[in-house]
């Protein structure tokens, strides 16, 4: 069993009441002058929403700016991919929202596992993220009177959701694109694309630089600065299918994990209820279709289960069940917030009704989202307004017209609440580093509220960092620039080299993929929507046989100092699995149910998630102990001074 | 029930900028047509890999058909057979049994080709980089709804703004012009009030960038709005021309 040390965590939360700690921390922070900023570095990995606005706003400031990323430009990070919208309490739609309501709501949302410090504040900055966006050029929907036009999300009660049609990430992401453009424009930003960071550097216990590979070259290079943000998302393609991109990987958050940030929370990561069903094996990635489409579209499987056995052997078409004969089961259960329910609890009822033998699809794991009452409702053409990109990306992948029958869906890993450690300004526990966006833990708590993490990538780059990095760099302004020929960086480089080499030398059968995939499937069965004590310590046992195999026999061709892709994904392989496993041992210790993470052990007699507030109101902080070893846990105990705990209820 | 099918594959194989390039064959069994494009070429590699060879290079990453990354032309499309996509949402069920498919990089002098089928993009940045932008800093922002944009302008400037950056318009235009890219992006900002005070600047900033890169010119032959995965109107190209000739004007 993971060893527990009671060192006290302080996450430097200002005093005072929740709606002036913001004001108060700004008000009293140190600055650094125009001056002085220029000769300070900072370097940026990422350029997500989270990277890019941070490396833009970081660059308006005057600090000189390195930004990294693994694609080919920064406008391709997968921020891109997001599609329904993001939220800000602007109340412009007069139904009751207010910065509390959304703080309340995102509490609430995230099972009371988040500070309430750290997303007030979000709540607090969201509505000057619209005001940016919408300066920056940002084509948010509109209605006739030529005002900007809102919808509502899951776990909400009121209408605070902006889009630009099924595209809000990426519209949000050009515009921080075109605001970090400009400063590369000015030369206060040097882009690095097709770069990977591979290791932090750390100079007398403070970050000073990366270790990055060039991934057209091969050549590993250093790269010295008086600060370093990573930006680099979230972990979920430790599960192999998940709706990430391709590249997303966790590795920096593993590397610095190494060298002395605590990794926060891990096995909190979200399973979206709305995605595209498995097809077969040589799948490489799920297809999320936007939770906006719970707005209109009602789920259900049938009442019968010869129906659905029928359904599944082709027998039946979903169109030809009879209204009576359908179970809408999320309206059923949750009359309240009926098909807007959190993530959490939607992807739990497709699971019980699939379970239960009631799922669809050739496979049984599918549940039908169905449009045909909003088409009879609202008329074709203001669905398709609405949801036209969608409906025209489902049926090109699905072959399916979801105009005239209905959707099938299936939950699958699309979003990690879990990651790197930070106090309230950001920093990581290792001084001068920080991390921002999806990569960080700080805000969803157990559970992430649909179209809050735009906000929180957006709130995290252009209004927390670049006035909390500013109390740190105060303090460095006497710090000469590094020469990256410090012995730091060439044994951090040597380090990475000597990592490679050995990957290199292995020579043995398995590809990276397949190896990937069984790891993917461990993840998925013991680790993913309904976790208990058995399953989880089988996971332990299973990743670390995938481990051993994975580092004994894992064939790469080519060179590692070349282009060679297949090295970049056994680098990214190598650190799933570590992620992999500190996932299931931080589940295995969190005996409650809380948000996406569910102990099957714990629930109500309804089936819903039961937490066990007075021995797990703390947020795991996972501190590395060497190869090999086991973990430490610390633990930062969460305090609820103004919001009432309470059993989540969406009846 | 899952259909397979068998297919040869042509594939441009170089292994550097400088580096002479042929087409290579290959054969796939059992391939699903519920797979993707990506998926069989995912099929592909592991074969290779798994005889101890060198994958096949290619660009992708959300295969959602969003990044902007993928880039194959295929069949002699950009993005293949399938319309109004790109290359990650092309399904094997557009592909006959026993075909023989045809893929390539984006080939044109403004795309430096990397490795394989992976070519070099970076013009594109350059291009934005030049003016492609909103000259506001972050923060001492007016509220969002102190400007009502009409929707009908509002929606026009979404859907030049919905330009994935692929490079598709460039690969299929005879001349290798980037016209159709550069006039999505001046027309978003010119259709809205905040782009507009620095329109004539930025038509001109971002067209003498395109020109000093080596893209071709546009002889209006509308096979880059043909190819365009995600519909941008040619009506953006005219929308650009007024704009330069405006800011010449000004001059």
């Amino acid at each position: 069993m993971a060893t527990t040390e009671t060192k006290k965590i302080d996450a430097k939360i200002p005093q005072g009441a929740l709606a002036e700690k913001w004001n108060n921390y700004k008000a009293h922070q140190k600055l650094v002058n125009p001056a002085n900023k220029r000769r300070l570095d900072v370097i940026v990995v990422g350029t997500g929403l989270a990277g890019a606005s941070a490396a833009a706003s970081l660059g308006e400031l005057g600090f000189n700016v390195l930004n990294f990323c693994i694609q080919d430009s920064p406008r391709r990070a997968h921020s891109i991919a997001a599609q329904g919208g993001i939220n800000a309490a602007k109340n412009y739609q007069n139904d009751g929202d207010s910065v509390y309501r959304l703080f309340y709501d995102t509490i609430k949302g995230g099972d009371y596992r988040a500070r309430e410090a750290n997303v007030y504040r979000l709540a607090e900055v969201s509505n000057s993220i619209i005001d940016q966006c919408v300066a920056q050029g940002v084509p948010f929907a509109r209605e006739y009177g030529g005002l900007l036009d809102n919808r509502s999300f899951g776990g909400a009660q009121v209408s605070r959701t902006f889009y630009a049609k099924g595209q809000t990430g990426q519209q949000l992401l050009l515009g921080a694109y075109s605001a970090l453009s400009r400063q590369v424009n000015k030369g206060s930003v040097k882009l690095y694309t097709r770069y990977e960071m591979l290791d932090v550097v750390l100079i007398d216990g403070k970050a000073r630089g990366i270790i990055a590979r060039n991934l057209v070259t091969g050549k590993i290079e250093r790269f010295a600065a008086h600060a370093v943000v990573v930006a680099t998302g979230g972990y979920g393609n430790a599960f192999f299918l998940s709706t990430n991109a391709m590249g997303s990987n966790g590795s920096v958050a593993v590397q610095i994990y190494k060298k002395g940030a605590y990794f926060a929370n891990p096995c909190f990561a979200q399973i979206h209820p709305t995605c595209i069903p498995v097809h077969g094996e040589n799948q490489s990635k799920l297809t999320l279709m936007s939770e906006s489409l719970r707005n209109d579209g009602r789920i259900w499987v049938p009442k019968k289960k010869e129906d659905a056995e029928a359904i599944r052997t082709g027998k039946l078409k979903p169109t030809q069940i009879a209204e009576d004969d359908r179970d809408y089961y999320l309206e059923r259960r949750y009359p309240a917030f009926g098909n807007l329910v959190p993530r959490d609890v939607a992807s739990r009822a497709a699971k019980e009704r699939c379970d239960a033998g009631f799922g669809v699809g050739s496979t049984g794991l599918a549940v039908y989202l169905d449009f045909s009452d909003a088409i009879q409702r609202l008329g074709r053409s203001t669905v398709e307004a609405r949801y036209g990109n969608l409906f025209q990306m489902y049926e090109k992948i699905v072959d399916d017209n979801p105009y005239e029958t209905p959707m099938m869906i299936y939950p699958a890993i699309h979003y990690t609440m879990g990651g790197v450690w930070v106090d309230y300004e950001l920093q990581t526990s290792i001084p001068g580093l920080y991390c921002l966006g999806e990569a960080n833990f700080s805000d969803h708590g157990a559970n992430r509220l649909g179209a809050s993490a735009l906000m929180q990538g957006l709130a995290d780059g252009y209004f927390v960092l670049p006035y909390t990095i500013q109390n740190y760099l105060a303090d460095e302004i006497r710090t000469p620039r590094f020469s990256t020929d410090l012995p730091e960086f060439t044994e951090a480089e040597k380090a990475v080299s000597d990592r490679i080499d050995r990957l290199m030398k292995i020579q043995g059968k398995q590809t990276v993929d397949s190896l990937h995939k069984k790891l993917g499937l461990i993840m998925w069965d013991f680790v993913g929507m309904g976790r208990n004590k058995a399953g989880l310590e089988k996971a332990l046992t299973e990743i670390k046989k995938i481990k051993k195999e994975f580092w004994s026999d894992v064939f790469i061709p080519g060179q590692g100092d070349d282009l060679n892709t297949e090295l970049e994904k056994a680098l990214r392989v190598a650190d799933f699995l570590e992620i992999g496993e500190l996932m299931a041992r931080d589940a295995l210790v969190r005996e409650e149910s809380c948000g996406g993470h569910f102990r099957e052990e714990h629930q109500t007699g309804e089936g819903e998630a039961l937490r066990h507030d007075e021995d797990f109101s703390f947020v795991s902080c996972w501190q590395y102990a060497g190869e090999d070893k086991e973990p430490t846990l610390l633990k930062e105990e969460l305090n609820y001074e103004f919001t009432k705990v309470q059993q989540r209820n969406y009846k | 029930m899952e259909k397979t099918i068998s297919i040869h594959l042509k594939i441009w194989r170089q292994r550097g900028p400088k580096a002479k390039g042929a087409f290579e064959t290959y054969h796939l069994d059992h391939v699903s047509t519920d797979s993707s494009f990506l998926e069989m070429l995912d099929m592909l590699n592991e074969q290779l890999v798994g005889s101890g060879k060198e994958p096949v290079v290619f660009d992708h990453d959300c295969r959602e058909g969003i990044c902007g990354m993928c880039s194959l032309y295929i069949n002699g499309h950009p993005h293949g057979p399938d319309e109004d996509i790109t290359t990650c949402q092309l399904h094997m069920r557009k592909f006959k049994d026993g075909e023989t498919i045809t893929i390539e990089p984006w080939r044109s002098h403004g795309f430096p080709i990397i490795r394989d089928l992976m070519v070099d993009r970076t013009a594109f940045d350059k291009i934005i980089q030049a003016g492609g932008y909103v000259s506001i800093n972050t923060g001492g922002i007016p509220d969002a709804n102190a400007i009502p944009i009409s929707k009908v302008k509002a929606d026009e400037a979404m859907d030049a703004a919905s330009c994935i950056g692929c490079g598709a318009c460039v690969a299929a235009c005879k001349n290798g012009s980037a016209m159709l890219f550069v006039s999505a992006k001046v027309s978003q900002l010119a259709l809205l009030p905040q782009g507009q005070v620095e329109a004539a600047r930025r038509a001109k900033s971002m067209v003498a960038k395109m020109d000093e890169l080596g893209f071709g010119n546009c002889t209006n032959t509308g096979a880059c709005e043909a190819e365009c995965p995600k519909n941008i109107s040619i009506t953006n190209i005219a929308r650009l021309n007024r704009e330069f000739l405006a800011a010449k004007f000004q001059d």
